[in-house]
Order: C-alpha cells, then sequence, then structure tokens
C-alpha cells in the first residue's frame, strides 16, 4: 500500500508542489516567528549582559508614581538620588567603588537639516560621561570638559553623519541646545550602539543641571563589589543601610528584567506573525482540500478498482490520509528551512536597523522543530479527511462504469453551510456583543470568524452557479469565453472551494479596512465636532518622552494679535488615591474648556484654586467622587491633597480624567507644556496666527501647528500605515489563494484534455484555447473576491457596531480599496491563468483526443 | 448545386509518398511507408486494415492532425504537409470535419450549440437553412436543447456527425465513429453518412474495422503493414469481409497501431 502511495504521489508532482506550497507558506511563517523571537532574545540577552557587566549593584530612587518599575532609566525628570548617598554608598564594607549616574530618556538630537533623528527601539539617552570602561569605548576625540562639550554614540554619529569637533544640536526639555562633538565612543565587541539608541553624554554638572534640573543629584548609583563580596551580599548590605527610600538592584537582576521586558516586547511581534501564519495555514487547508477533492474524483475508477480486488474501506482512507502525511512532513521540514531563512533575515534587519550593528546570534528552538512538523501533518490530514472518506465510499462497481460520477445536489452541504455559518455568527456575536472577560472575547471572536468563514465556504456552491453566471456573462463576448464560463460553472464544489480561499484573504483584508476605516471617520469626525481651537500647538512623539516646548512660548503666542486665548496643556503620570493614572494641567482652564467643548456637569468648572482639581463624570462615577470630596494625588516631584470642586462631561473620545491647577505643574515630571489650543478672535486671520506661531516653534523641530482639520488628519494618519501593514501581511493569503486558482485550473486541464484536444481539432486557435482557461480563472477569482467582499463588509459592519459604544458611530467603507481588491482579483485571475493555459495550447491534438 | 454532385470531379484529399517513421536507427518502424492516394470530391471512401496496419495513422496526417515524416499531404489546393501550427488550426476549422469514435462532445453545451460550435470558433454567422437541412437529415430536432449526458450514444453521434458537417468542410474525416455504437444506432449513422455524401456532394474518409460498416462506401482502401495493399468500388460486406481474411494473413507483424 504504501509503495502505491508513494507512486501516485510522484506520478502528480505538480499537483504534489502546487498543494504543499501552501503549507510550505504557513509553517515558514510559524517557524519563521519563533526562530526570530528566539534570535531575537538571545541576542538581546547577550547584549544586556555586557551593558551591566560593570555594575554589580544599582541604587536607584522608587519609581515615580504612575511609572513603570521596570521601564529602565528613569523617562523625564523623576525622582532623583542626591549626592550624599554616593558618598554614603562609598563607605560602605565591600563597595569597591561607586558612581553617580545620570541617565534619562528624551534627549533629542537634531540631524544638519534641523530633524530630529529618530530612534529605532524609541530611546533616545543623555548622561553624565563617566570614562572608558570595558564596555564603554571612547573611539576618537576626548571626553567632555567644559559645558557645551559632548560625546556621543557611534551609531548616532554614523546616522547624524557628526565627527569631532562638529556642533550637535540637541532638544531638552523642550528647549534647543547646540553643543560641540568632543568624542564618539562605542561599546565593547566593536558595536555602534547597545540596541539602535541614541546617547549624548556631558560633563556631570552640565548632565545634572539639563536633564535632573539640578546639581548635586544622580539618576542611579553604579556600584562595583570588591573581590569575593556577592553581588546579593552587597545588594543586601546597601539596602539596609539606606532603608525604604530606595530601590537597590543587583547587576543580574537588571539584566534579567530589562531582557524580560524585551522579550515581552517581542511576544508581540511573536503574536502578529503566528497570527498571520494562522491565516495561512487556513486558506492553505482549503487549497488541500480541493487538490485531494480532485485527486480522489479523477483517480474514481482506480480506487474502485483497488476496491474491486478487496482492498478494505480503511485502506481507501489510509492510502489517501497516507499521502497527506507525506506531504505534511515534507511541507514541514521545507517550511521550516524557509522559517529559519526567514527568521534570520527579518532578524538581521531589525539588528541592523538605525545604525545599531547588533550581533546577531541565530536560535533554532525545539518549538519551532515541533510546532512545524505538527502544523504541517495535521492540517494536511485534517483538510484530506473529508477526500478520504469519499474515497471510500466509492462502490467497487464504479470500476466499470464511467468515470464521470454526477453531480451530488447541494441540498445537504448547504443546510450544514447554512448551520455553521449561523453557529459562527452566533459566536462571533456573544464575542462582539456578550460580557465575556478580555481574552474570552478574543477567542470567542476568532472562533466566531472561524467558523463563518467555514459555513460560508459551505455555502459557496450553492452562491457559485448564479454568481458565477452572473460574472461570467459579463466575459462571455467570444465563443472561448463563454466556455469558459460554462467551465467555471461545471463544477460548483470545486469553483467554490477555490474562490473560497480567496474569499478568506480577501474579506479579512475588507474587514480591517472597514472598522479602521470606520474608525477613521468616528474620530475625524468626533474631533471636528468637538476642537473648538483654530490652531492646536503639538508634537509627534519619537521617543518615550514626549516632545514638549518652553513655558514661555505661551505667553509669547498671547502676544500675537489677533490670538483671543491660548490654554497650554502639561501632562503627567501620577498616582491619584493609589491608582496609576495620567492627570493633566492648564495655565487657562476657560480657555482650554471652550477649545475642548466641555460642558459643566456638577460644581464649578470655571477655574481652579491651588488645591482644587476637576475630574471627567466618567472617573467620578466610577471612583465614586462628588463635588467637595478630596484625593491625594502623588506626582513624581511632589503631590497633595486636592478638592473636586467640579465635574465635567464631555462626548465620547474627548477630553477625560484629571485636571489639576496651574500650580501643581512644579511637581510634574515634565515641566514644560506638551500641546497647547489656540483660539483666534473674530477679526484675527488664523493663517496669520499660524505663521507667527510657526515662527515662535522654529528651533524646536519637535512641535509643530496645525490648523484643526490639518491636526484631526494627523491624528487619524496612523491608521493609515496600520492598514498598509496588515495589507501586506494578508496578501500573503492572497497569494496562496491564488496558488488554489492555478491549481484548479491545471487539475481541469489535466481533467478536460480530450475536450481540448476536440476543440483544437475542429478548429480552435492556441490564442482562444488560452483567452478559454483565462476566462474561467478570472470568473473564479472574481467570484472569490465578490464574496470576500460581501462577507468582509459584513464582518467590519458587525465589528463597528459592537464598537458603537466605545465611540465609533459611523460605519464607512473604503469603496476605493474595495474596488482595487476585486480589480487584484481580476489580475490574480489572469496571472493564475497563465501556466495551465499555456499548457493547454500547448497539448498535442492527437494525443489529446486520445487521451484517457 | 446539383451540378456538383452529378459532375463530383476533383480531388478533395491526397497523400503523395507519405511515410510515416517511429524511433530511429535499429528500432525505427515505418506506420506509413510510401503511400499514394487520392481521395475524390464527393465520394464516400473507407480505409480498412487490419490492427496496426496504419489505417488511423494515415487518416491523422491527412487530417493534419499528425506530421509525417516523409511526403506530402493535400486538402483541396492546400498543402498541409507546409502548414504550421496556425494553418493547421485554421484548416482544420475551415476544411476539414472530423467524427470521432468517442463522440467528444462538450459536455457544458446543448447539441445545438455542439453543431454550431466550429462556426462559432470561427466567429461566422450559420447558414439557417443549411442548419435545417442538417438538424432534420440527422433527425434531431426535438433534441437541440439537451445536453450530451442527456442522450444516448447514436444521438450524441449523430450531433458529432452535424458538427462535422455545419461547416461544409471540403473533407471529413470519421474516426471508427460506430465503433462504441450498438448495430441498429451504427446503421442510423452511416445510412447518415451515405446521405450527406449522395444528396450535398460531401466527401467523407471513413477508417473502420467493421466490413459491414465499409460496405456503405463508394470505396474501400485497403492497408496491410504501412501500404495500401488493395482496393474495392461498390462494395458490400462479404466482399470486404473476403479481402480482410486475406489481409489478416498478410500483415502479422504486431505494432503499436497509433
Amino acid at each position: 500500500m504504501f509503495r502505491a502511495v508513494l507512486k501516485s504521489l510522484l506520478a502528480r508532482k505538480i499537483r504534489l508542489v502546487l498543494s504543499g506550497l501552501a503549507v510550505v507558506l504557513g509553517v515558514m511563517f510559524v517557524a519563521g516567528s519563533l526562530v526570530l523571537t528566539t534570535s531575537l532574545g538571545d541576542s538581546f540577552s547577550n547584549l544586556f549582559a555586557t551593558a551591566y557587566q560593570n555594575t554589580d549593584v544599582q541604587v536607584a530612587p522608587k519609581p515615580a508614581p504612575g511609572q513603570n518599575a521596570d521601564s529602565g532609566p528613569s523617562a523625564a525628570r523623576g525622582a532623583t538620588v542626591p549626592e550624599s548617598v554616593v558618598r554614603t554608598v562609598r563607605g560602605i564594607d565591600g563597595v569597591r567603588a561607586a558612581h553617580g549616574e545620570v541617565m534619562t530618556n528624551g534627549t533629542v538630537p537634531l540631524g544638519s537639516d534641523g530633524k530630529a533623528i529618530p530612534s529605532t527601539t524609541g530611546q533616545q539617552y543623555g548622561g553624565n560621561w563617566s570614562g572608558s570602561d570595558s564596555v564603554v569605548q571612547l573611539r576618537s576625540g576626548h571626553g567632555p570638559r567644559a559645558p557645551d562639550e559632548v560625546v556621543i554614540n557611534a551609531g548616532l554619529a554614523k546616522t547624524g553623519d557628526f565627527a569631532v569637533g562638529d556642533p550637535i544640536r540637541a532638544i531638552i526639555n523642550g528647549k534647543t541646545h547646540t553643543f560641540r562633538v568632543a568624542g564618539i565612543y562605542g561599546y565593547s565587541g566593536n558595536r555602534d550602539s547597545l540596541g539602535g539608541e541614541t546617547s549624548i553624554q556631558f560633563t556631570t554638572a552640565t548632565a545634572q543641571r539639563l536633564l535632573l534640573g539640578r546639581t548635586g543629584v544622580y539618576s542611579d548609583v553604579t556600584v562595583t563589589a570588591a573581590s569575593g563580596v556577592s553581588q546579593q551580599t552587597l545588594a543586601d548590605r546597601i539596602g539596609s543601610r539606606l532603608g525604604d527610600g530606595y530601590k537597590v538592584q543587583t547587576g543580574a537582576e537588571l539584566t534579567k528584567k530589562t531582557t524580560d521586558s524585551l522579550k515581552e516586547g517581542l511576544k508581540f511581534l511573536n503574536y502578529i506573525l503566528l497570527g498571520f501564519a494562522g491565516v495561512a495555514l487556513f486558506v492553505g487547508a482549503f487549497l488541500i482540500l480541493n487538490t485531494f477533492s480532485i485527486i480522489v474524483a479523477q483517480r474514481t475508477r482506480e480506487l474502485a478498482l483497488m476496491r474491486a480486488l478487496g482492498a478494505s474501506r480503511r485502506q481507501m482512507i489510509g492510502s489517501v490520509l497516507l499521502e497527506a502525511v507525506v506531504i505534511g512532513i515534507l511541507a514541514g521540514a521545507l517550511g521550516l528551512l524557509a522559517g529559519i531563512g526567514v527568521g534570520a533575515a527579518l532578524g538581521y534587519v531589525f539588528t541592523h536597523v538605525g545604525g545599531g550593528n547588533l550581533q546577531l546570534s541565530i536560535g533554532v528552538p525545539a518549538s519551532a522543530v515541533v510546532a512545524s512538523f505538527a502544523v504541517g501533518i495535521v492540517i494536511t490530514v485534517v483538510a484530506a479527511l473529508f477526500p478520504s472518506l469519499r474515497a471510500s465510499r466509492i462502490p467497487p462497481v464504479a470500476a466499470m462504469r464511467d468515470a464521470a460520477t454526477p453531480d451530488r445536489p447541494l441540498t445537504r452541504i448547504s443546510i450544514a453551510g447554512g448551520v455553521v455559518f449561523v453557529g459562527g455568527a452566533v459566536v462571533l456575536g456573544f464575542g462582539l456583543f456578550g460580557s465575556l472577560s478580555g481574552t474570552a472575547t478574543l477567542w470567542a471572536i476568532l472562533a466566531g470568524v472561524l467558523i463563518a468563514f467555514i459555513g460560508v465556504a459551505l455555502l459557496t456552491p450553492l452562491i457559485a452557479r448564479p454568481v458565477v453566471g452572473a460574472i461570467g456573462r459579463l466575459m462571455s463576448f467570444s465563443t472561448a469565453g463563454k466556455l469558459g464560463r460554462r467551465n467555471s460553472a461545471r463544477n460548483p464544489r470545486r469553483t467554490a472551494v477555490t474562490a473560497a480561499a480567496l474569499m478568506v484573504g480577501i474579506a479579512l483584508i475588507t474587514g480591517v479596512s472597514t472598522v479602521l476605516s470606520s474608525v477613521q471617520t468616528s474620530i475625524d469626525r468626533l474631533a471636528n465636532e468637538q476642537i473648538k481651537a483654530d490652531l492646536i500647538v503639538s508634537g509627534q512623539q519619537t521617543s518615550e518622552v514626549p516632545p514638549s516646548f518652553d513655558t514661555a512660548l505661551l505667553g509669547r503666542m498671547r502676544g500675537i494679535s489677533g490670538v483671543s486665548s491660548v490654554a497650554g496643556i502639561y501632562r503627567t503620570s501620577a498616582q491619584v488615591d493609589g491608582r496609576n493614572t495620567a492627570v493633566a494641567a492648564t495655565d487657562d482652564v476657560p480657555a482650554l474648556e471652550k477649545s475642548l467643548s466641555i460642558q459643566r456637569s456638577a460644581g464649578s468648572i470655571s477655574g481652579l484654586g491651588d488645591h482644587q482639581a476637576l475630574v471627567d463624570s466618567k472617573t467620578a462615577k466610577s471612583d465614586h467622587l462628588k463635588v467637595g470630596d478630596t484625593v491625594r494625588v502623588k506626582l513624581p516631584r511632589g503631590g497633595g491633597t486636592y478638592t473636586v470642586s467640579g465635574i465635567y462631561s464631555s462626548r465620547e473620545g474627548g477630553m477625560s480624567g484629571w485636571l489639576l491647577p496651574h500650580a501643581a505643574v512644579a511637581g510634574f515630571g515634565l515641566t514644560n507644556p506638551t500641546s497647547a489650543y489656540v483660539t483666534v478672535s473674530g477679526s484675527g486671520s488664523t493663517a496669520s496666527v499660524k505663521k507667527q506661531v510657526d515662527a515662535l516653534l522654529a528651533d524646536n523641530p519637535l512641535i509643530t501647528v496645525a490648523d484643526r482639520s490639518d491636526y484631526v488628519h494627523q491624528q487619524t494618519s496612523t491608521f493609515d500605515t496600520v492598514q498598509t501593514m496588515i495589507q501586506i501581511l494578508l496578501t500573503l493569503a492572497i497569494i496562496i489563494a491564488a496558488l488554489g486558482v492555478v491549481n484548479t485550473l491545471a487539475l481541469s486541464v489535466i481533467e478536460r484534455t480530450r475536450e481540448l484536444g476536440l476543440l483544437r481539432a475542429i478548429g480552435m486557435k492556441r490564442r482562444q484555447v488560452m483567452s478559454m482557461i483565462t476566462v474561467e480563472s478570472v470568473t473564479i477569482s472574481v467570484f472569490g473576491a465578490v464574496l470576500g467582499l460581501a462577507v468582509g463588509a459584513g464582518l467590519g459592519a458587525a465589528v463597528v457596531r459592537a464598537l458603537h459604544d466605545q465611540g465609533i458611530t459611523q460605519l464607512s467603507f473604503s469603496w476605493g480599496l474595495m474596488v482595487a481588491y476585486l480589480i487584484l482579483a481580476a489580475v490574480i485571475g489572469v496571472l493564475a491563468a497563465i501556466l495551465p493555459s499555456i499548457r493547454a495550447a500547448r497539448l498535442n491534438v492527437l494525443n489529446a483526443i486520445a487521451y484517457e | 448545386m446539383a451540378t456538383s454532385v452529378t459532375t463530383a470531379t476533383g480531388v478533395a484529399a491526397r497523400a503523395v509518398d507519405v511515410w510515416k517513421l517511429y524511433g530511429t536507427g535499429e528500432a525505427q518502424i515505418a506506420a506509413l511507408r510510401n503511400i499514394n492516394v487520392e481521395f475524390e470530391r464527393g465520394r464516400y471512401t473507407a480505409i480498412m486494415g487490419p490492427s496496426g496496419s496504419g489505417k488511423s495513422t494515415l487518416m491523422h496526417c491527412l487530417a493534419g492532425l499528425d506530421s509525417t515524416s516523409r511526403g506530402a499531404v493535400y486538402i483541396g489546393e492546400t498543402e498541409v504537409t507546409r502548414l504550421g501550427d496556425k494553418g493547421l488550426t485554421e484548416l482544420r476549422r475551415d476544411k476539414v470535419g472530423f467524427i470521432f469514435q468517442q463522440f467528444n462532445l462538450l459536455p457544458t453545451l446543448t447539441a445545438q450549440e455542439n453543431i454550431l460550435l466550429p462556426l462559432s470558433i470561427a466567429g461566422r454567422k450559420p447558414d439557417q437553412g443549411w442548419f435545417d437541412t442538417i438538424v432534420d437529415t440527422v433527425g434531431l430536432r426535438d433534441r437541440l436543447g439537451h445536453r450530451p449526458t442527456q442522450m444516448s450514444g447514436g444521438q450524441q453521434q449523430r450531433v458529432a456527425c452535424a458538427r462535422a458537417l455545419v461547416s461544409r468542410p471540403e473533407v471529413v474525416f470519421a474516426d471508427e465513429p460506430t465503433g462504441n455504437l450498438d448495430s441498429r444506432s451504427g446503421q442510423e449513422v452511416l445510412g447518415f453518412l451515405r446521405d450527406s455524401v449522395r444528396q450535398f456532394g460531401q466527401t467523407i474518409v471513413m477508417v473502420t474495422h467493421d466490413p459491414n460498416a465499409a460496405s456503405y462506401a463508394d470505396r474501400v482502401v485497403f492497408l496491410a503493414d504501412g501500404a495500401i495493399v488493395d482496393e474495392l468500388h461498390d462494395p458490400n460486406a462479404d466482399a470486404v469481409l473476403e479481402k480482410m481474411k486475406n489481409l489478416d494473413k498478410v500483415g502479422e507483424h504486431p505494432r503499436g497501431d497509433a
């Protein structure tokens, strides 16, 4: 039996390759994502092992309220360690050396074009230069000696094209400063950066003044242990000496924490890649199902003969499944190899982007090997299950009959499809509208979509006849076209499964773009309704620290003629009654309220005393707060007790959260405003005010001023990027589906060899044969696309409906994209037909007529 | 065109010094050896011979379905053996009709569409009068809307005959047209072919191994071992059978009959 299976496989090499290719692509994604995350994880582990190589113990202040305790160097101006602690630590037994380190995120270097130089990791460090050691190595120049001298890392020097002696500008806390590059340094192992970050190092005094706001304080204290003292012992000693006010961590702990948080980030990437692997495999399963169905149908006589010769039903099932297992193993192996290649290539891109030349160590986890084969085999076997059952039901007498089996009625499959579809819709509805917890919701939605897709696929044969006929009619202007249309309607099941594979990909893309464009439209509309300011001053965030501008600029904006009001916004992380949250403050409460259409709900919202705060009605409700209540607010550098003086309400998606008085800004992590709303008086010209505000912001390229409609558009422009990314990834699913079309056509050509021979014999030209096959192909593809657009639009509409309470009130279809997908499908149809049609046109007429 | 029917002059198809060789060197086999034959216009010719005699190969070469190794084949004034694929395709479309043993109808098309297929491939309008004449002759008037699967073998072959005649080809080649039919359906088809020669002046070349089928023809050409060995005019079944018996004794070389 095994020999017979192998022989039949080898006899159908093209079929094997085509159906296997889909699985190979799916497996490639699975293996690739696992290899990538393992490799990057390993590489970063090595990296941070060296980064903390010279740190045995680190003493840092307790994290500022609301800040993530593990997020590395404290963002912006947080809590600090005073000079005295450094001296205390130096005196502790077992300490060989201790020095104060200044290191903050948010020092944004500017390129020679005046634009900010971005960092791939979002880390733009500023700090104090503490000389070379075994990790940090000065490559050229010298350390900073004067307040305007800096040392920069080689990564930054390369991206910004800086050399020793060059001037360099950087934005620190909203102000642009100019320095001179005194030296360029790298890291051990000839690395230009640790992980793609930019870093500018000043003299200690300059670093303290610019980055921490005052001299005599540090971000943390780096301690090396005397020989024979373990990291843990020393950490315990320092901890007990300094008391609860400081966080004392060993170098090993720091390495692990940083690596863990990075791996957490990689997990996200992993999920995305696995998600697309899932889509690819789901679509691939259709392809395999179809291939095996056709193979079984074509071999009806052969299989019946085997039955007649005494093969049992079980052997028939076994023979088909064995074929599937062999394909699965081969596809798994190839997919694994391709996945290792893809993982390594992506890893290289990730580690070398933005000047970082991180040493990449390729790791192939056992899970990748196991998953590749498991996925490959399981998917193929599951897909081959139905065809194998069909093979087993072939009666022996079929060996004696003509191979052409009559079309079975579609009633049963359609009823099943209807039931499955409704089931999927119910699960999906439960996920979207039901009250499930976070993860359960996600799973319900995924399962619902998956089941609904299978339901639609089962219903497809029923829809195929009328729809395919209608689509085909558009193309049947010639005899060849007419024949092509008839051929595509000939086997509704086969057409259906082929089209269904395309349907899945197109439905997903359509669904996603429907949701995104609805969200975009809704936000656009909300923002347009809410924002009453004429000009909005804000920054594009390029690092973990939001860009800010000098407070003094607010006053100068007010001085511009034609400006009626300016509301500067300050933001910070904080703790309100023990809860982490973000809070805001403004220097002009009424102007802010006017700019953002804020309504009074209770109390007074027209102004704020130094110990008063406003809160939105939703937060007030969830926290059971009313006017007159007091709350304890902990700020990064201060805090206090505030009385709720008013409760405001705004529309969904508008302003929300705590609004503190202007006086509280002193305790914020960032004491500069991050945005401002400018209102122009009736007699003023928005355009001329904008020009003047622009001039004020000239030396701070991170901050821009936009009029209302531009601003609203900026806010939603990220969706375009997301949409493009998803489209690129889902294109894979469509490519696999295109393979399915090629496969179906190739098999149809083989099956209809005699017909093709006859057509050629009675005078059909090669070109006509090719156009006949092309019409069939385009009909199938367009059918799949139409189905996908319908299902995707429905799916998207359901999700948008579910998001209604979240403020997504506008259902908007991206018609342009949908038309583009339809055209894409037609193009796929034409491309898919190339090889099969050439094959058909090249058939030897004589052999074809005699073909059995 | 009553005159052309009675005066049936000229040659519809001819083979001149045709050789068909398979393989090379020692393994070379000649399927056709120096064939010289003419098929007059308006005549019904049967090609007969035992299995492996080369009769099907000869027909394929005449019809432009297969290439010759040496020699020339003409349909009317056209030298088939000099045509490329495009020319052959147009030749088959415009000057040649085919009838196969396996009927070879397109299952997606109705009887009428199958009959008109050669014209619609060529993009020509059918001559309604001629179409009606053919349909009535083959007796398919009430079957025109049916698909091949809804018809009997005899009916399908009559559709195939009508299809071969609809474009008024120079010559119709029929390859064992009764091979898959019971004797009554076979006789209907043969009678219809003979009528088309008598009434419409059609030229038909038919390959068969059935003496009874051959007896419907005006002339029988006998092939053995790739060469024309004999000929009969206005044959009857017994005479044909007699000739065939002799041929069987001659041509004992087993060979794959193409």
